[in-house]
């Protein structure tokens, strides 16, 4: 066919209408921030720290939410108490550890629990002669709940009472009889309490060792109460009692269960039963307790909570005082800039600690030591995002699309957050979650160090913590290996988190310092 | 050359001059501690601050303070070390501080440098994602963490190391005793250096080794040692080497932390007591020298690109 010659018949119309329109995609599209979040979810480690930070913010703000202890509980007998969990007892997470105790140590923690049938010790690991002084000892596997064991408590008249009728309700005994050393001065274990057997020594400093032991060296237990010959004395009605309590030999010997004073009744009480009176559960746990008594788990979400409050305000106004600084500096330039880059430059090189000090110093009595800290993060902390805009700025401002938009009678506030900062809010997302890691550090640092004290009834933080859980390092680790567990996961997740941001805004740094 | 290090330094004074300033007016603006009465004559301490100046317009104090200054006088201490010369006791705690880190840094810095190049070498490989993941870790991880786990595993649990450092009676500062209590602390500042200059080395080096001229430098016969060592290296120490003048400065402040965990009688832990205890000629003389070191060090870095590598000219706009 001659394709020069084409008759006109051949040829039709491809669009009679008349109008000519693009036709819509099919797909949808994908913004910057859109790719940025596909990018990010490829991150393998990325995504786990992201879960990972989800799981400790959910812990910070539930747990003392749910937990039924609280930071201002300060439990005087349940001291370092050791984690105790019930699902992962199995694996050594069950409340108990080891001790090195002599036979009178001994006799002691295997005497608590007796009465009612069982015994702190769980376990009884070697024993070992210490090969200078003859002196024998035993590693014992101890419940450091159940080694509380008995307590004397002055109840008045009605409280007495009630505990009585909760006992009558319940038939749970919370009262035991009172040994006939009650007066004794005991000084070489914890409760004058948990002595309810004959003792080898019975002179105010005993060491707790008893009067009977067997062939082997093993303790005998002869309960040791005193007796009366009025079943009720001090007004001991409750039906429940001592299996062996039963008047003696002569029917005139019932175990007396209080003793009158002044203000009411001096009772002994087994703790854990008595804190579950009082408190309507056992205590268990699961982190352990400090030198206070006060739960790490809550006490340690309490601080985590303070930790993430104070980080993520921080960050915020930072993100917002940064933008504005790096904007108007690096649009500008010239001698705004160099004015500016002066005073970021003086800002920067103070030290962090000096300024804390400073603002702790002048201001926390006035505003509370929180809200100095936190102009103390906001003083020098936005100097890395201003700097981070003020580089992008200059980058973008001589491009030929601002010069477009400004041609078309853009003003500058348009050009600075419409134009400009768009192109650099990656970096600066970026920026700004990476200060979250890093205020967290500095304020466990300086609770740590004590220079800031956050600490009030209902609250403490992550560093005093630790700092108190230091001097107690090698005999109860726990105290401080929850807290510095806590922020190095965080750090760690943090540190991930934002490494997968600045991939995922900026694909070309992938990789640049890792 | 001579006259951007000349701008530079008189620019660093310059900074150095307002933040002592607002320092010493924010100081003076608090109110003075009181005096412990116990066994001290109250009237005789008065007297002392007025002969300081204590009573005189800030602003005199300001230029008193700077007449002392310069002559090495830093004033005594009120809450602390009573009585003695602020000078003399920074002076005896800074031997400690400078000691301490300066094993860390003669430890940790050939270590970081040494894992930074094996794995920019093993680049891609488990050994590189090993060290990678590690570094993450161990740069994530705050210094106290690791702090009490030196503490616990080694000086406690095993035995090795006694818990805090010896005392100026026990040992001498150069003495083998000394060295060996010390090693927890300098273990512990250490994972951190390691860590990021392992981070930075791997960096740069690897980012030096897809650079064309080393191409170049193979395509031409050289080793892959000889191209590495002569070529790649010596571009990656330029920024490398700056980083670790840096450090090196850094030594005279100590970390608050360690030293603070550990007992050492630096420089660290007379800050934290001064603070603690509000003993301001002190806190004061503390500050002066933490911002000079600060600004010192950020200007050695800067000026030291220059002398490394000839191409960077200094102050080129």
């Amino acid at each position: 066919m001659d394709i020069n010659n084409i008759p006109k018949e051949k040829f039709r119309l491809a669009n009679t209408s008349d109008r000519i329109s693009d036709k819509k995609f099919a797909t949808k599209p994908i913004g910057y921030f859109k790719d940025a979040m596909i990018r990010f979810s490829k991150n393998k480690s990325s995504v786990a720290a992201t879960i990972i930070i989800f799981i400790l913010l959910l812990y910070a703000i539930f747990v003392p939410i749910f937990s039924p202890y609280t930071v201002s509980d300060r439990d005087g007998y349940y001291k370092m108490a050791l984690p105790k969990s019930t699902l992962f007892a199995w694996l050594g997470w069950d409340g108990c550890g080891e001790q090195k105790e002599t036979q009178a140590g001994y006799d002691y923690y295997n005497g608590i629990g007796q009465e009612y049938g069982t015994s702190a010790v769980v376990k009884e690991n070697s024993t070992s002669v210490d090969a200078a002084t003859g002196q024998v000892y035993h590693n014992i596997y101890v419940d450091s709940y159940e080694k509380v064991g008995f307590v004397y408590a002055d109840l008045h008249a009605d409280a007495y009472e009630k505990l009585q009728r909760y006992q009558d309700e319940t038939g749970i005994q919370v009262l035991y009889p009172i040994p006939t050393y009650y007066k004794t001065q005991f000084v070489a274990v914890s409760s004058t309490a948990n002595l309810w057997y004959e003792l080898e020594n019975e002179r105010p400093e005993t060491s707790g060792a008893s009067k009977y032991h067997d062939e082997q060296g093993n303790p005998i237990y002869v309960p040791s109460y005193l007796t009366n010959k009025n079943k009720e004395r001090a007004g001991y009605t409750s039906t429940v009692r001592l299996p062996n309590d039963n008047g003696g030999e002569d029917g005139e010997s019932w175990f007396v269960y209080a003793v009158k004073n002044q203000t009411g009744y001096h009772v002994r009480v087994l703790y854990k039963e008595y804190y579950r009176y009082l408190h309507g559960h056992y205590a268990s746990f699961l982190f352990g307790t400090n030198q206070h008594g006060q739960d790490i788990l809550v006490s340690l979400a309490s601080g985590a909570r303070l930790s993430f409050i104070l980080a993520i305000s921080v960050s915020v106004i930072n993100f917002f005082i940064g933008i504005i600084y790096g904007a108007v500096s690096g649009y500008y330039g010239g001698a705004v800039d160099l004015i500016m880059e002066r005073i970021t430059d003086i800002l920067s090189s103070i030290p962090f600690i000096v300024v804390a000090t400073l603002f702790q110093m002048h201001l926390s009595e006035k505003v509370g030591p929180l809200v100095s800290l936190l102009f103390a993060f906001v003083l020098t902390g936005w100097i890395g995002i201003a700097s981070r805009v003020r580089t992008q700025f200059y980058r973008f401002k001589n491009q030929e699309y601002i010069l477009a938009a400004r041609t078309l009678g853009a003003k500058d506030r348009r050009l600075i957050f419409r134009h400009i900062l768009p192109n650099s809010l990656g970096t600066i997302i970026t920026g700004t979650v990476l200060i979250i890691p890093g205020v967290i550090f500095s304020e466990s640092m300086l609770s740590y160090l004590g220079i800031i004290n956050l600490e009030t009834t209902g609250m403490t933080s992550v560093g005093t913590l630790l700092a108190q859980g230091q001097s107690y390092l090698s005999k109860f680790p726990h105290i401080i290996l929850f807290p510095s567990l806590f922020i190095s996961l965080l750090e760690i997740s943090f540190n991930l988190f934002g490494n997968g941001l600045r991939d995922a805004f900026n694909p070309s740094l992938r990789g640049a310092d890792e | 050359m001579t006259k951007y290090v000349l701008k530079r330094i008189v620019l660093m004074i310059f900074t150095f001059l307002i933040i002592t300033t607002i320092c010493f007016i924010l100081i003076k603006l608090l109110p003075l501690p009181a005096i412990k009465q116990m066994g001290r004559d109250v009237s005789l301490i008065e007297k002392r601050r007025e002969e300081m100046g204590y009573n005189k317009p800030i602003m005199v104090q300001y230029g008193l303070y700077w007449q002392h200054l310069l002559k090495g006088n830093l004033g005594l201490g009120e809450q602390m070390y009573v009585s003695l010369e602020v000078s003399d006791v920074i002076l005896q705690k800074l031997p400690y501080t400078i000691v301490v880190n300066l094993y860390s840094f003669i430890i940790s810095v050939p270590l970081g440098l040494l894992l930074g190049i094996y794995a920019a070498l093993k680049k891609n490989t488990w050994k590189d994602h090993l060290i990678s993941t590690l570094v993450i870790i161990f740069i994530s991880v705050p210094s106290y963490v690791y702090a009490f786990l030196v503490q616990y595993l080694l000086c406690f649990k095993a035995g090795w190391f006694p818990l805090t450092i010896a005392s100026q009676q026990e040992a001498t500062l150069f003495s083998w005793k000394m060295f060996h209590s010390m090693l927890p602390a300098v273990i512990s500042l250490g994972f951190g250096t390691v860590a990021g200059l392992t981070r930075f080395t791997r960096a740069e080096l690897s980012e030096v080794l897809t650079g064309d001229y080393l191409l170049l430098a193979r395509t031409k016969g050289l080793t892959k040692n000889q191209a590495i060592v002569r070529h790649a290296l010596r571009n990656a120490m330029v920024p490398i080497l700056p980083m670790i003048l840096g450090e090196f400065v850094g030594i005279i402040g100590g970390s608050l932390i360690i030293e603070s965990i550990f007992s050492i009688p630096g420089i660290g832990n007379l800050f934290v007591q001064s603070i603690n205890l509000r003993d301001y000629n002190f806190f004061m003389a503390d500050t002066v020298i933490y911002t000079l070191i600060g600004l010192v060090a950020g200007l050695v870095i800067d000026l030291s690109y220059g002398f490394i590598d000839p191409r960077i000219k200094m102050g080129a706009r």
